[in-house]
This record gives structure tokens, C-alpha cells and sequence, in this order.
């Protein structure tokens, strides 16, 4: 199979996923189920399939078609876009078997909606992954935004419904009003929306207004959570926890911050961003939603709100490695979207079994859980250490990478900030394990029995977090990856 | 047969009207309509067909030369236009018998195919025909069948309120007013050219004459620019451009549910028309935009009416009166289209027409949908219908996205082309106000998303259920339109910019 029927197939795949799990619906939900499930695999494996061309150096395109007159929905593979891809298509196979776990075990209602805009949502994202030009990135971008609307509300409660309205009313806010006249923007001065290496906009204005379009494009990308802009990731937080899992962990806010990096890589390209030193504002942006989010996360008792900010202060971490403008920054920060997403996504793994099984949301309530718990409180564990960045799990090397481009750029603050945020993480981490290892439980025996989650909701929360550890030791491979976007700028 | 398409087009459903009056019987009556309308809406795609590709398309009435005689012209803007507005006309139709059965009398319901069909007629009249009185008699033919189709909704109407008479009324004076002024218009254009066909007139106007001794141009005369300025408030009402759209929101309202859905979604398109007829082919748009500022009022006037009429829109708890603002403020978009006078402003314009026109005939036809069931078009009586009648809701919400112009959405290729054209001049505060203003219309149209999915049904309608199939099939035929639209844009935008480049007489 040539590469390019490839591409289509990956893009076709989470679509055939959405008809099957319609035709078979509630009534055959263990064959709807499968398909889900048969779909991912298959969509990991197409997209795995692109790997070996991508290492050796090709480029794998096709268009789609023309949606306006030279604006083309087209798709081309490339390093970052690679990762991003193998990540969100692996980690949605894990989900889809912890959603089945959970959404039994909690007998949740409208499972079929929740599976369909589950796919959806996958193939947005596998499409922005794989997206050739901004254009495309933005329909996609947008096409995520709404279809992951009706599973933030899934419960359709009041507070279900207040989420989902600022999820909405702040993702499609900065879409629109920034996001899409950047995009417009791009259009009319470079003529192109291509993504190229180098970029397309050197030469084509004056600092001022690039500076400007770059606040409108990493602002505009809502999704990023950027402050002022992170409100819309706590509030999503009323959603089912598989949802947080793989979409506030992985799919959603990796679109927002894959976005940027995008921009920076291949439409500013990160000469251009070095040498006009117009990115410099947006790093102290960054390096302050990176502080203040890990602040906020330390006052937070339930434990989806702390994973939230948590979030909010990762993936900052990203937005700063693009601002960096240099080789060690770009790679840091998009392997931090690969090492984050394991990470993250085991804690969201665990907040949700901890939830279905011993019914607890708040942190204070979770004294003792590793006794009856204890598979998914040492997976937790795991995952926060990679979250932290600690040796030997994958996060130690995004960070390490980024503390380097911090250095390399002289922002000496900034690996300060770097530093404080990592004893931070810690201070809101650690105490999670703690309590569940070392405290007595609130109430009932001193030594309780076990009573673990269901087995499809334990066993990918380990995978997730033995994953985290493996990251550790291919992290070479990552960084072989995704050595050539840096390539051709001034080292 | 084949080179009297253009008259076939307006005869036919000109015969059947009175046919339907004379043979009254209900399901014959409603077969007739349904046949004429889908036969026009064939004719109307051969036109297109054969104007993409052999270029403009004349036709003389009854063999007279053309200054003399009535001629009709089709180009690619008529062509486009004929094309959606019969398209509408038979989609809405086959949508009718269940929507009437319930907010018309069942004795009027032959009156309803007559009106329809004189209705259509009228518009695609006006489209067609390249003679400047013929058009106002279109006009008026279009008008008063509208009027008379909006006061159906007085007898047996949901909900039971005779406002539709008033409604009518309404609009009967401002329409009055408005082709009054624009007869007068035509008027002085012939009094000062002495033609009424309007390629002639275009030519005449730019003739040199002696005037009181002194050599000037027709069109520099001050007879035409009154004739003008007649023109252009006469059409302006007519379109419902702010402030001229006060007539709009009622008839919208208390017509029945069809003849909303088939007026919202070409009548006031079918003006837009008019104003892109007299501005481009008749007195040029250096007369329009440059010795007059038509331009700017246009964009002052259609940025104020966006943001007005989409903040009223969000305030209202009746949603055919919401949807009503909302297309004032989308006829602000193709005001502002057309003022920018530059080919990508000009595509903008005219595929909003094509785009509007599909996502507000689908959102009033999923209207239509939900009067049938809940007898109501109160935002209270909408809540929690979402699980009673989720494909009515479905297509309300896509119809909706496309409003707010979300990609992949027809509505977002119109918005695409309005934002390149404010940057493409350098007019940022337009481009903003675009974008902001598309926000507007989240706040309206998630209000009705959050009742419709987030609220319990109140008693009364809890035994309410799904919209017949019959009526879902032309609803999706719409909706899912304004999907394929948004994605495959050859035809709609493709022909829209061929037709703006004709009008601006650019080579591409």
C-alpha cells in the first residue's frame, strides 16, 4: 500500500468506526464496541505504516480536494505531525478499552452518542495531525472544538451545561475572533497556507505585524490554554473521565499546543522567530501560565480540577519550547507532547477508576486508597513522576531538552521558572500517593481488602503508565524522529 | 423546445397558478404545484448548464427586437440566482401538505398552491427578465402574492393569533412604499433615456447629451441620481436592509411555517438581486461607488444592522422571530459583500445569497417540523425536545452552526470570503466585527441548543414525538446542502466568482 492511500485509510478509518458504532447502537453494543475497537487497532497500524517513510526522510502527501479556490483540504506527513499521530491513534485503542470498562461499570447513559463523537473527535485530531496547510489544520481544529462539545456534557445536568458553555464560548471565542484572522492574515500577505520548513512569512511583514499575528495565532489557539485563555479546561472537566482522559489529556489540548508548534516550525518559521526576537513576550506568557497554573493546582482538593491545572501548566511547557526558537526548544516541547500525554493520561486513568470504584472525587477522601487500590494508585505514582520528570520515566527528557533551549536562549528566568514549576509538580503530586500509601483510610478496617477497578479500566491505566517508563528508554527514537523539523535553522 | 427554456421557465407555473384555483381539489392541487415546481427547478439547472457554458443566454419575447420588446437575459448571476430560488421553491413544496394540513384552513389550502406558484413566478421573473418595468411587474406579482401568503397564517394558524393580518398589513404598506419608489426610479431612468430595457438603459445613461446648453453625460444629470437614490431605498426596503427591515420580523413570525421558509430563503435574496442589477448593469458601479457613496453607506449601514439585529436576536423568545433577526443581520453580510466592490467582497455577496439561502430555508423548515408537533414556536416550549425529536433538533443545530459559520459549513465559506475581502482593503475593524459578530450568533443560537438538550420537557409536551419522514426528507435536503456546500464549493462559490467577475467586468 502506497503511502497515500495510507493517509486515507487512517482518515477513513475513525469515520467507518462512527458508521458502524450508528448501525449497531445500543441494541449490539458488544459489536459496536468491537468495531471501536478493531477500528483503532487498525487506525494505529495504518498510521505506524507511515512511519518508516517519514524516518527516511519522505514527505507522504495527497489532497482531498479543493474547499475554496486555492485553499485545498490536503494532508502531508511529517515528523511532528507523526508523533502526534502515533500518539493520539496508540492512546485511543487504551481508552476506548478503559471507556468500555468505565462506562459499564458506572452504567452510564447515550453510550452510542459518546462512542460516535468519540471517533469524531479522533478523526479531527488525526487530521490535524496530518494536515498540510493551516487551512486544513483550522477546519479540523474546529471540527474537534464541536464534536467533543456533547461529550464535556454528556450528563446533561446543570453543571454539565454550564461547562460545556464555557467550553465553548472560550474554545470557539478565540477560534474565531483570533485564531481564524490569523489564519485570513497568513492568506493575504504570504499568498500560501502551506506548511513549509522555514516557513512562509519571512520577509512578508514588519516586526510589528508579525508580532501581532503571532500573539493572534498562539492566543487564537484556545485550545493551548494559554492564560487568560485556560478557563475552558477545568470547566470540560465535568465530562465523563475517560473523556478528560484522552481528550483533555491527549487529543484536545495536543491539537491546541501541536498548533502552535506548527506555527512556529512551518508558517514563522523558527529563524524568523530567533532573529526578530518577536516570540520573546509570548516565552514570559508562557513561563507565568506555567507558574501560576502548578499554584492553582496546589489549592485544588478534587482531583480532576488538580489534574486540570496541572494540565493548563504542562502544556505551557510546549507553547514555551516554540517560543524558545531554537533546535533544543522545538524538540523538548514536542517531545513533551508524546511524554505528557502517557503521563497525564494514566493520572486522568486513575482519577476515573478511583471514581467508579470507591466513588471518591476529592483528595482528602482518598487517604489509604493504595491499600484497596493499590494497582492504580502505583500506576499513579508512575504517571506523576513522569509528569514531574523525574529519571527513569519519559518526561525527564522533554524537560531536560527544554531546560537546555532555555538556557541556549539566555532566558536564565526562565529555567528558574522551569525548575520551581518541576518542585511544584512534586508539591501537588506527591501527596496524592502519600495519602493512599502511608495514610489509615477515613473510615472502615486498617487493612481493607482489595477492590480494584474493573479489569478493562485497570489494565490500560497500567499499560499507560508502563508506557511512561518505556518513553525513558526509546526517547532516542523520539528525538531521531523529530531531529529534521529543526533542520536548516541556525543551530 | 430547448432555446425557449427561458420562457418555459416563468410560464409554466404562470399557467398552473389558475389552474390550481380552477381544479381547488387538494391532493390534485398539491400534485400539480409539486410537478410545475420541480419541472422550473429542472429548467432552471438546463439554463445554468447551458450558460456556464456557452456564455450569456437572450431570449426575445414573442420575436420583438430587443429595446422594443421584452427581453429576457440570463447570465451567470440570473442563472445562479433562478437555480437556488426554484430549488427552494420545490424542496419547500415537497415539504408542504403536512405543514399546511396543520397552520392553514383546509378550504384555503388551494389558495396557498395558487399564491406559492405566483409567488415563484414572480421572483423568477424578476431574475430572468432584462427589462427594467417588466421587472417591477414581476416585483409586484411576487409582492402581493407574498402579502396574501403571509395572512394564511390569520386562520387556523399556530399560534392562534390573527397577527398574521396585521403582519401582512405591515408589510403590504412597506412593500408598497418601496415598489412605489422604485417604480418611480424607472420612471425617471426612462424618462431620461427613453429605453426600459436595462443593457440599453446602461449604454444611454453613459450617452453624452446637451443639457441647458452645457454637455454632460445622462448619467450625470441630477434627474437620475434622484431616480438612483428612488432605486436604491425602494430595493433597500424590499431586501429588509437596516432600518429599513421593520416589516421583516412579523411576517416572518406569524406566516405560516412554509411560507416562511420559502420567502425567508429567496424573497428578500431576489431584491439583492435588484440592487446587484442596478448597481453593476444598469449605471455602473463608478456611478454607484464612486461619484455616489452607496459603498459606504452599504457598509456603515449593514455593520450596524449585523450588530443590532443579532443582539435583538439573542433578547427573543419566540425562535421564528429570532431566526427573522438573524436574517436581517445576514442580509447585512451581503450588504457589506457588495459594498467592498471587489471580486472577492462580490463572490462573498452573492454565494451568502446561495448559502443563506439554504441554511435559513432549512432552520425554518425544522421549524416548520417542530409547530407541527409542539404547536409552538416559544423557546419554552422547545425545552428538552431534543430527546423527543432528535432528528428535527439535528438539523436545527446544523442549520445553526451554519449561521454561526463554523468550517465545513456553507456559512463559513461566505464568512471566508467576506473576512479576505475587509483585509484585502485594509478595513481590519470590519474584519473584526465579522468575526465578532459571528459570536452573536453562538449566543442565539446556543440559547435554543441548551433548552432543546439540557432542560426537561414541561408537561404538556411530553407525549410529543418525531416529525413525520416526509417532512424530515426536504429538511436534510436543505440542511444536508449547507453541508455539501460547505465543503464542495465549485458550484456555489465557483459560480458565484464567475458571476461577480462579470459583474465587476474583470477578466479572470
Amino acid at each position: 500500500m502506497n503511502p497515500e492511500t495510507t493517509i486515507k485509510l487512517a482518515l477513513a478509518l475513525p469515520l467507518a468506526v462512527v458508521a458502524t458504532t450508528v448501525f449497531f447502537g445500543e441494541r449490539q453494543r458488544n459489536l459496536r464496541e468491537s468495531f471501536t475497537l478493531l477500528g483503532g487497532v487498525a487506525l494505529f497500524l495504518a498510521v505506524a505504516l507511515l512511519v518508516p517513510a517519514v524516518t527516511s526522510g519522505d514527505r507522504p502527501a495527497t489532497t482531498l480536494f479543493e474547499m475554496i479556490p486555492g485553499l485545498a483540504i490536503a494532508f502531508e506527513v511529517e515528523p511532528l505531525g507523526m508523533l502526534f499521530a502515533l500518539v493520539a491513534s496508540g492512546l485511543w485503542v487504551v481508552t476506548t478499552c478503559y471507556s468500555i470498562g468505565y462506562m459499564r461499570a458506572h452504567h452510564e447513559e447515550h453510550q452510542t452518542r459518546f462512542f460516535t463523537c468519540f471517533a469524531i473527535a479522533i478523526f479531527a485530531a488525526i487530521g490535524a495531525a496530518l494536515a498540510a496547510n493551516m487551512f486544513t489544520l483550522f477546519v479540523f481544529y474546529e471540527v474537534l472544538t464541536l464534536s467533543t462539545y456533547p461529550l464535556v456534557t454528556h450528563h446533561g445536568t446543570e453543571a454539565a451545561r454550564k461547562g460545556g458553555r464555557t467550553y465553548l464560548g472560550i474554545l470557539l471565542f478565540t477560534s474565531v475572533a483570533f485564531l481564524l484572522m490569523a489564519v485570513v492574515w497568513t492568506w493575504m500577505i504570504a499568498g500560501t497556507l502551506d506548511f513549509r520548513p522555514g516557513g512562509i512569512l519571512a520577509g512578508k511583514a514588519d516586526n510589528t505585524a508579525l508580532c501581532a499575528l503571532l500573539g493572534l495565532y498562539v492566543f487564537g489557539t484556545g485550545k493551548a490554554a494559554l492564560m487568560p485563555f485556560h478557563r475552558w479546561l477545568p470547566a470540560a472537566m465535568v465530562a465523563p473521565t475517560p473523556v478528560s482522559a484522552l481528550l483533555h489529556a491527549v487529543a484536545v489540548v495536543k491539537v491546541g499546543v501541536f498548533t502552535v508548534m506548527k506555527v512556529a516550525v512551518y508558517i514563522f518559521g523558527i529563524d524568523l522567530l530567533k532573529t526578530t526576537g518577536i516570540s520573546v513576550w509570548l516565552m514570559y506568557v508562557a513561563g507565568a501560565t506555567i507558574l501560576l497554573a502548578s499554584l492553582v493546582a496546589l489549592t485544588k482538593n478534587n482531583l480532576k480540577a488538580r489534574l486540570a491545572y496541572s494540565t493548563i501548566s504542562q502544556l505551557s511547557y510546549i507553547v514555551l519550547g516554540a517560543m524558545l526558537a531554537n533546535s533544543w526548544g522545538v524538540i523538548g516541547g514536542s517531545m513533551h507532547i508524546a511524554m505528557h500525554a502517557f503521563g497525564k493520561i494514566t493520572l486522568f486513568f486513575c482519577a476515573g477508576a478511583i471514581y467508579i470504584t470507591a466513588h471518591k472525587t476529592e483528595i482528602s477522601d482518598m487517604r489509604g486508597i493504595g491499600r484497596t487500590m493499590p494497582f492504580t494508585t502505583f500506576a499513579f505514582l508512575l504517571g506523576s513522576l513522569s509528569v514531574i520528570g523525574l529519571p527513569p520515566f519519559g518526561g525527564s527528557w522533554s524537560k531536560w531538552y527544554l531546560a537546555l533551549g532555555a538556557t541556549e536562549a539566555y532566558q536564565w528566568p526562565l529555567v528558574a521558572v522551569l525548575m520551581i514549576s518541576s518542585l511544584l509538580n512534586i508539591a501537588y503530586l506527591m501527596p496524592i500517593v502519600v495519602r493512599g500509601f502511608f495514610f489509615a483510610p477515613v473510615d472502615g478496617p486498617e487493612q481493607p481488602k482489595m477492590n480494584e477497578a474493573p479489569l478493562l479500566c485497570v489494565v490500560p491505566l497500567c499499560v499507560t503508565a508502563v508506557g511512561s517508563l518505556a518513553l525513558f528508554f526509546f526517547a532516542d527514537d523520539v528525538y531521531q524522529l523529530l531531529l529534521p523539523i529543526t533542520l536548516g535553522s541556525v543551530p | 423546445m430547448e432555446q425557449h427554456l427561458p420562457v418555459l421557465l416563468i410560464i409554466t407555473p404562470l399557467i398552473a397558478a389558475p389552474l390550481c384555483v380552477l381544479v381547488r381539489q387538494r391532493v390534485a392541487v398539491f400534485g400539480l404545484a409539486l410537478a410545475v415546481c420541480w419541472a422550473v427547478f429542472a429548467m432552471a439547472i438546463m439554463l445554468l448548464a447551458r450558460v456556464l457554458d456557452s456564455g450569456e443566454i437572450t431570449y426575445q419575447l414573442g420575436g420583438w427586437a430587443a429595446p422594443w420588446g421584452i427581453e429576457y437575459r440570463i447570465d451567470t448571476l440570473s442563472a445562479f440566482v433562478l437555480l437556488f430560488v426554484s430549488g427552494i421553491g420545490a424542496v419547500v413544496l415537497s415539504f408542504a401538505p403536512h405543514s399546511i394540513a396543520r397552520e392553514i384552513r383546509k378550504d384555503q389550502h388551494y389558495l396557498f398552491f395558487t399564491e406559492y406558484l405566483l409567488c415563484l413566478t414572480g421572483l423568477l421573473g424578476i431574475t430572468i427578465t432584462g427589462d427594467l418595468f417588466n421587472l417591477f411587474v414581476f416585483l409586484e406579482i411576487s409582492s402581493l402574492s407574498a402579502y396574501a401568503l403571509i395572512s394564511l397564517g390569520a386562520r387556523g394558524g399556530v399560534p392562534k393569533t390573527r397577527r398574521a393580518l396585521i403582519a401582512a398589513f405591515h408589510y403590504l404598506v412597506m412593500g408598497t412604499i418601496g415598489a412605489t419608489f422604485i417604480l418611480i426610479g424607472i420612471g425617471l431612468l426612462y424618462m431620461m433615456t427613453g429605453t426600459l430595457n436595462m443593457a440599453d438603459m446602461a449604454v444611454r445613461l453613459r450617452e453624452t447629451v446637451e443639457i441647458n446648453g452645457s454637455f454632460k453625460q445622462v448619467n450625470e444629470t441630477r434627474t437620475v441620481l434622484v431616480a438612483f437614490a428612488f432605486l436604491s431605498v425602494g430595493i433597500s426596503l424590499k431586501m429588509a436592509l437596516f432600518p429599513l427591515h421593520m416589516w421583516l420580523p412579523n411576517a416572518y413570525t406569524y406566516a405560516p411555517s412554509v411560507v416562511t421558509a420559502f420567502l425567508a430563503a429567496t424573497a428578500t435574496k431576489v431584491s439583492v438581486y435588484i440592487l446587484l442589477r442596478l448597481i453593476f448593469t444598469i449605471v455602473g458601479a463608478g456611478f454607484a461607488f464612486e461619484r455616489l457613496p452607496l459603498d459606504t453607506e452599504l457598509m456603515v449601514l449593514s455593520m450596524i444592522g449585523i450588530v443590532v439585529a443579532s443582539v435583538t436576536a439573542i433578547f427573543q423568545t419566540n425562535i421564528k422571530r429570532m431566526l427573522a433577526y438573524s436574517s436581517v443581520a445576514q442580509i447585512g453580510y451581503i450588504a457589506l459583500g457588495i459594498s467592498f466592490a471587489s471580486p472577492d467582497g462580490l463572490t462573498g455577496a452573492i454565494v451568502h445569497l446561495f448559502n443563506h439561502a439554504l441554511i435559513k430555508g432549512g432552520l425554518f423548515l425544522a421549524m416548520g417540523c417542530l409547530v407541527l408537533r409542539l404547536g409552538s414556536t416559544e423557546l419554552d416550549d422547545m425545552r428538552g425536545i431534543g430527546r423527543r425529536m432528535p432528528w428535527t433538533m439535528f438539523a436545527w443545530v446544523v442549520g445553526g452552526l451554519g449561521l454561526i459559520g463554523v468550517p465545513t459549513t456553507a456559512g463559513f465559506i461566505s464568512k471566508w470570503y467576506l473576512i479576505s475581502a475587509a483585509l484585502e482593503r485594509g478595513w481590519w475593524p470590519v474584519a473584526v466585527l465579522v468575526l465578532l459578530s459571528s459570536l452573536l450568533a453562538v449566543a442565539y443560537v446556543w440559547r435554543v441548543v441548551e433548552a432543546a438538550y439540557f432542560q426537561d420537557a414541561p408537561e404538556q409536551h411530553a407525549e410529543v414525538t418525531e416529525a413525520p419522514v416526509v417532512m424530515l426528507i426536504p429538511t436534510y435536503a436543505l440542511i444536508g446542502a449547507t453541508i455539501v456546500f460547505g465543503l464542495w464549493t465549485s458550484v456555489s462559490a465557483g459560480v458565484a466568482r464567475q458571476a461577480a467577475e462579470l459583474l465587476l467586468e474583470v477578466t479572470p
